[in-house]
């Protein structure tokens, strides 16, 4: 990336600059060419600055790819650049960062990386009728909102309730499952999407049961369940309780599996629990992860961003350039880059990218989001399969 | 069957830590009338010291066995909290003695809160794992599991209780924590010092808040900087139950709040057909409370302290 300032960029050759500095502004690249900026949010500095910058790295290649394709929209060639900001993670900075890419008068954002930023800014790009997708927020919230402009190409933390709760019965062949949660929006989000997901597959829940974040006695609640014969547990909730509570479960002689959201699917949870841990005990989720053919797309993607970046994909890289991608698909299809054109054309595509089809639901959900399942072996989290 | 049987023996191992940290705020409330909100956290600070000192010896002396280590580390804690309450009792309330009653308590929730950060700072915002020193098979009693760590904590509350009795009705320092508790001007003028009495008031509290932050921590494996806060409220609601100011009546207020907590948060569910659910199982322990107070204002054991307000 340039750090020249744009001024200086005055050589003709428009097209290979707008590819190398994504910074640089519209008037950089040469104004015969249509160019089209494309916003990104991710955290670049803080705590998980390292996440935010292989987002950024994932859009950028996938620009860099557009360009270089050539991209006609409209019967003339297309230029696009990036316009990268930077919210820390802070819901405060998220705002501030999606006003100035709504001045900047983008087409679309790709972002923002955690759900608390995106959530927030999601209302502005909806109020000026720009096209938001994020790679990897997964509150449900963010899409419930009533917003046209939001769409998320992960699956979101409903969908991964639903699908446990069916992997729970079709799969590990739950008869009587029970199923506490934390009375968090994200526990009782979880957890009531497990049920959905248990009912639908018809299973049956025999007991729940509550308790709150802060809690760590559970005797009373997993007494409670004891009476009702349980062969699996579900708790929504974080790793912290689930800890203590594994281990009084093992207190009570309970010998149920343990099912939870991807926040009790942590490398701490073995500790946490201690020797409650068990081997193949624990099953438990988090979003993304492809099947099938997608696997060897995947992996020559992966192959190619390490050529291409320097740098490993992190977590999140694949599924940003697949967004991007599907932003241009869309502007493609609708053959405008206005967003209020393009939009319809958003809502309704089928895409087929390298984390797998992509296509949206009525709030802008992906269609099938694929998750992947984890269990504990050994003190180890390790992948067992990937859902859908 | 089976089920009630267990949720009474949860209820009794509940109700045995809160007793024995109703004690603590008891035993205090009876000298001063005041209600040292910093008591849960000196149990935590207790539970943390504790868990440092376990660390400490897996690192330099390995090899220890299991029980000698969480004696060594209970005997550490306890001057430790000693040390800590008696600080407290220095800065924050003397110079506050004579001023009105609101005063001490504001500064006792503020102490709470600076501890609680100070244990953060040093101990760090993450909950740590607090190792099993017991055997984890659990014993069976009547239908009832009992894990060893839980017997150990019936067995303690209530040598803690015995013993706090003894000392207040068998002793010297005993009669003279009375005679203060009566009022502490005559007590002056018969050569009882208030300042000291009051002093060993607080350091025999930290002595149980230590006691109780290691029986908890072992209980649930678990240490974190914001565990004293809860059970303090907890225990405090307990004292107030059994009349604060009586020793027996913080004992019998423990162990009935966490008797009525066990089976509320066991049967509320099906009591009402899932209208609510177990995270209302505080309602019951308080409307408990309410109705002890609505015709026992000075709770089922307490004597007439209306009369020192």
């Amino acid at each position: 990336m340039s750090q020249l300032p744009s001024r200086k960029f005055t050589v003709p050759n428009a097209g290979l600059l707008c590819l190398s500095a994504i910074t640089v502004s519209l008037v950089a690249c040469s104004p015969k060419d249509s160019s089209v900026k494309i916003g990104h949010v991710a955290p670049l500095t803080g705590s998980i600055a390292h996440l935010g910058k292989d987002n950024e790295a994932g859009a950028k290649l996938a620009i860099a790819d557009l360009n270089k394709a050539g991209v006609k929209i409209g019967g003339s060639p297309v230029t696009f650049t990036l316009l990268s900001e930077d919210d820390s993670a802070d819901p405060k900075q998220g705002t501030a960062a999606a006003q100035k890419l709504v001045d900047a008068k983008v087409a679309g954002v790709i972002g923002h990386l955690n759900s608390g930023t995106t959530i927030p800014a999601s209302k502005l790009y909806s109020d000026a009728g720009i096209p938001q997708i994020s790679p990897s927020a997964t509150n449900p919230k963010y899409t419930l909102q009533g917003y046209k402009t939001a769409f998320r190409v992960v699956a979101n933390d409903a969908q991964l309730g639903g699908t446990l709760g069916r992997y729970a019965v079709q799969e590990l062949k739950g008869k009587n499952i029970a199923v506490i949660d934390d009375r968090t929006a994200y526990g009782q989000g979880v957890a009531d999407e497990f049920v959905k997901g248990v009912e639908s597959a018809g299973g049956k829940v025999i007991d729940r049961q509550f308790t709150t974040d802060k809690a760590t006695d559970f005797m009373s609640i997993l007494t409670a369940i004891r009476g009702k014969k349980p062969d699996i547990v579900f708790y929504g909730g974080m790793d912290a309780v689930a800890g203590p509570m594994l281990r009084q479960m093992d207190q009570l002689k309970i010998t149920a599996k343990f099912m939870g959201g991807d926040g009790i699917c942590t490398s701490e949870l073995p500790t946490l629990a201690g020797k409650a841990t068990g081997n193949n005990k624990i099953f438990c989720a988090e979003a993304g992860g492809v099947v099938g053919a997608y696997e060897k797309k995947l992996a020559d993607f992966r192959d190619r961003f390490q050529k291409e970046t320097g740098a490993e994909v992190k977590l999140y890289a694949p599924y940003v350039y697949d967004a991007t991608m599907v932003m241009v698909e869309a502007m493609k299809k609708a053959n405008s880059t206005d967003p209020k054109k393009y939009l319809p054309e958003l809502a309704k595509i089928q895409y087929d990218g390298v984390t797998g089809p992509i296509a949206f639901d009525a709030n802008g959900d992906i269609k099938g989001g694929t998750l992947t399942l984890y269990t504990f072996r050994n003190g180890k989290r390790e992948s067992l399969s990937v859902i859908q | 069957m089976d089920t009630l049987v267990q949720q009474t023996v949860n209820g009794l191992v509940l109700g045995s830590v809160y007793a024995l940290v109703a004690l603590g705020y008891t035993m205090v409330y009876g000298i001063l009338q005041l209600i040292n909100f910093a008591h849960g956290e000196v149990l935590m600070i207790g539970a943390m010291i504790a868990l440092t000192v376990l660390q400490m010896l897996a690192l330099y002396v390995p090899g220890i066995p299991l029980v000698i280590q969480l004696l060594i580390a209970t005997l550490v804690a306890i001057p430790a909290c000693m040390l800590l309450s008696a600080v407290i009792e220095r800065i924050a309330y003397r110079p506050l003695r004579n001023s009105p009653r609101l005063a001490p308590l504001i500064t006792a929730i503020g102490l709470s809160i600076i501890l609680q950060t100070l244990a953060m700072m040093i101990w760090s915002p993450n909950p740590r794992v607090f190792p099993d020193l017991l055997p984890t098979t659990p014993l069976e009693f009547a239908g009832a599991l009992l894990a060893p760590k839980q017997l150990l904590i019936l067995v303690v509350a209530g040598l803690a209780m015995l013993g706090l009795l003894l000392l207040v009705h068998r002793t010297r320092l005993g009669r003279a924590m009375r005679a203060v508790s009566e009022n502490p001007k005559i007590a002056s003028l018969m050569g009882v010092n208030p300042d000291h009495i009051i002093t060993a008031t607080f350091i025999l509290g930290a002595g149980l808040a230590a006691i109780a932050g290691v029986l908890v921590a072992m209980n649930y494996n678990i240490v974190h900087f914001t565990m004293g806060f809860l059970l303090g409220l907890k225990a405090f609601t307990a004292a107030v139950l059994g009349g604060i100011g009586n020793l027996a009546g913080a004992v019998v207020g423990g162990l009935l709040l966490g008797i009525i907590e066990s089976l509320g948060a066991g049967y509320v569910g099906d009591l009402t057909g899932g209208f609510l659910g177990s995270h209302y199982q505080d309602i019951f322990a308080f409307a408990v409370l309410i109705l002890v107070l609505v015709f026992r204002p000075s709770g089922l054991l307490g004597e007439r302290i209306a009369d020192r307000a």
